[in-house]
């Protein structure tokens, strides 16, 4: 797996445009030259997480921390959710961040609007990590 | 932020597409292999959702 162009590219290369990725989705393939394909993965990363937003999906921030303070502790699939979630939500990088700051704070409520808000809110984290995985390919030169 | 109302038909197509348009970009070499690929997965999607629509109707009684 590992040739020789892939040993030389150092983490000065791919990282910088990793964490671009992470912060300002579709932003690490600009830095690598990427435009077009940049712009569309940070429109539709964007999107999705701005459609969460406005169909009022609920963010895992206060379930993942009031979770560390119960006892007993909640079951496997409680915790795998709420963990799983929150890594999701941070995964949108700078979105996420400002939703936070600006005192977002949807509960879970019932409701099939809601529930595909929050499917939004975690489906754009899980797409902005196929973005950033595509941008450390391309930085590590394994596709074009 | 103005609230949006979708029905689970419009959200599931919204989810659909916009997945759609990753998975093409970040699995493919080429551009025309990468817009086919969006094609099949929206595509792939859809009839998922019409099946899956279809059996919990059916499964439903």
């Amino acid at each position: 797996m590992s040739s020789s162009s892939e040993t030389e590219v150092s983490i000065s290369k791919w990282l910088p445009a990793v964490l671009l990725a992470w912060f300002i989705p579709g932003s690490g393939h600009f830095l690598l030259k990427k435009h077009a394909r940049g712009g569309l993965l940070g429109l539709a990363v964007v999107a999705m997480f701005l459609f969460g937003i406005m169909m009022q999906g609920a963010t895992f921030q206060k379930a993942y921390f009031d979770m560390a303070e119960m006892n007993p502790r909640p079951d496997l699939l409680t915790r795998v959710i709420t963990i799983g979630g929150f890594a999701a939500n941070i995964a949108t990088g700078i979105l996420y961040t400002m939703t936070a700051w600006f005192g977002y704070d949807q509960a879970d409520v019932a409701g099939h609007v809601h529930d595909y808000g929050t499917k939004f809110l975690v489906g754009a984290g899980l797409l902005n990590i196929l973005a950033m995985v595509d941008a450390f390919e391309i930085a590590r030169r394994q596709k074009d | 932020m103005p609230k949006v109302n979708l029905t689970h038909f419009e959200a599931s197509l919204l989810f659909a597409l916009l997945t759609s348009i990753v998975l093409g970009i970040v699995s493919k070499k080429t551009d025309r292999e990468r817009l086919m690929y969006g094609l099949y997965c929206f595509g792939c999607f859809i009839a998922a959702m019409f099946a899956l629509s279809w059996l919990m109707y059916l499964g439903h009684g």
